[in-house]
């Protein structure tokens, strides 16, 4: 049986920033019945089992919810990598060492770009300062530290001041990822996607800046897939390495899944081993049966699985087409007329963003 | 790739690597930030050794007389490997 790795668990939506490309789904409140504490640890109990070793926790904005630091220690003593994928807002001293103590392994803080004018303007509300007093926070405390930073039409030409500001924070590790477009970013995408000569400056500024800091600090640069070849083998393919757990206990094949037409498969329900192994959920894509031409008989059906089954419901309508941002789909021609009007005509101003928003509510724990 | 290592560096776990023995899967298990390795009995034992106070000549030793047929090449590559990752950080002798 294929094992699991790694786990997402989306402890809530809820979120003080407003970022346009969040990947969240539109209809935020209808998963405010989040899970409890006893539920979650459950839910980490049976990953456990399944096969997990790395723990994904993250949000919306993970330290809203007040049990983060028991949820922290039950992970780690069921033997768990812990990460916490946070905005950095709400990591205070105190709370930082309670986790630490927990036995939190690993930090990820999210930058909007390298200065606060553009960084609070993106993220929606004023966070650049806090967020550059987690990271040092971070490092303090002798955490690893991965910074992760977006890339659109509106920050991808500073790239190189945001690997100086990484270099200066000593991150280990950045994650430099081009929008994908589910969730927010999809209604943004006319306005995020860049040009073609914005990503070639900026893959030629990573390309130098790796080798200047090779064995300092590790820099992963996701490419846009709207600008490339092959599709992305997306979650390394579905039910395969990877699975999700949701707000409200609904469990996916990837966090974007939400949209997509198919029976749910909730922890609420069923144990996680059921939904892994069972579930119509996750046997729907998996392996290469499900597969249409031109994937069916492609070489590559088991290097990148037919790509996003979410990018070919958004840009189709129908899930279980190949993901059109590969030259061979039929439906290509969509994602090449995107990447045309990103190349062509006026860019709008990023304060034209739709940004995410959402009414807090206290977690339920 | 960078990473060089030579016989007489002295190898330990990176603070931000953890070596683990997965009961599900009967294996021992490399775990760090975004990554997971599974690791044979011979990669366990090598990075069971790598405590800085044993040189990479000391490890190949070592491993020689637990195995038959123990490649220093490949030993040096595995280690390699793991510091161009910064799983692995090597001292001087």
């Amino acid at each position: 049986m294929l094992r699991p790795f790694g786990m997402l668990a989306e402890l809530t939506y809820a979120c003080p920033l407003h970022c346009p490309y969040c990947s969240n789904p539109l209809n935020l409140a209808d998963y405010s019945d989040e899970l409890t504490t006893a539920e979650w640890q459950r839910v980490f109990a049976e990953a456990r089992d399944l096969g997990v070793l790395q723990l994904h926790l993250s949000g919306g904005e993970p330290l809203v919810r007040r049990d983060l630091v028991e949820l922290v220690a039950c992970a780690h003593e069921l033997g768990m990598y812990t990460n916490l994928i946070t905005s950095g807002i709400g990591l205070t001293p105190r709370r930082a060492e309670q986790l630490r103590a927990a036995g939190l392994d690993h930090v990820q803080i999210s930058i909007q770009a390298d200065e606060p004018a553009l960084s609070d303007l993106i993220a929606g509300t004023p966070s650049f300062e806090r967020k550059i007093t987690a990271a040092r926070l971070v490092k303090a405390l002798g955490w690893p530290l991965t910074l992760n930073v977006v890339l659109h039409r509106y920050n991808i030409d500073r790239i190189d001041r945001i690997l100086e500001l990484a270099e200066s924070l000593e991150a280990d590790r950045i994650e430099l990822a081009n929008t994908q477009y589910y969730g927010w970013a999809w209604r943004n995408r006319a306005a995020l996607l860049p040009s073609k000569t914005q990503l070639d400056r900026a893959e030629s500024i990573v390309r130098a800046v790796r080798q200047r800091l090779e064995g300092r600090m590790e820099i992963i640069y996701v490419i846009p897939d709207y600008y490339s070849q092959y599709p992305k083998p997306c979650m390394g393919g579905w039910g395969r390495r990877q699975l999700t757990v949701i707000p409200n206990g609904d469990v996916l094949p990837c966090p974007a899944a939400h949209i997509l037409p198919l029976p749910r498969a909730s922890v609420r329900e069923h144990s996680l081993s059921w939904i892994w192994a069972e579930s119509p959920l996750f046997q729907r894509f998996r392996g290469t049966e499900w597969m249409p031409e031109p994937c069916r008989s492609c070489e590559r059906r088991t290097v990148d699985f037919g790509g996003c089954r979410c990018q070919a419901f958004l840009l189709t309508g129908d899930a279980a087409r190949t993901d059109p941002v590969c030259h061979l789909s039929p439906d290509h021609w969509i994602v090449a007329e995107a990447v045309h009007r990103a190349n062509e005509g006026k860019p709008t101003a990023p304060g034209n963003l739709i940004p995410r928003t959402f009414r807090m509510r206290r977690g339920a724990a | 790739m960078s990473g060089e290592v030579s016989l007489t560096n002295r190898p330990r776990l990176a603070q931000q690597a953890r070596l683990v023995w997965d009961p599900v899967r009967q294996r021992h298990v490399l775990l760090a930030p975004e990554g997971v390795l599974l690791l044979n009995d011979t990669g366990a034992a090598i990075v069971g050794l790598c405590d800085g106070s044993r040189t990479i000549a000391e490890i190949i030793e070592e491993l020689r007389r637990r195995y038959n047929r123990v490649v220093a090449e490949e030993v040096q590559h595995f280690i390699a490997r793991l510091v161009a990752k910064r799983w692995m950080e090597i001292g001087n002798a």
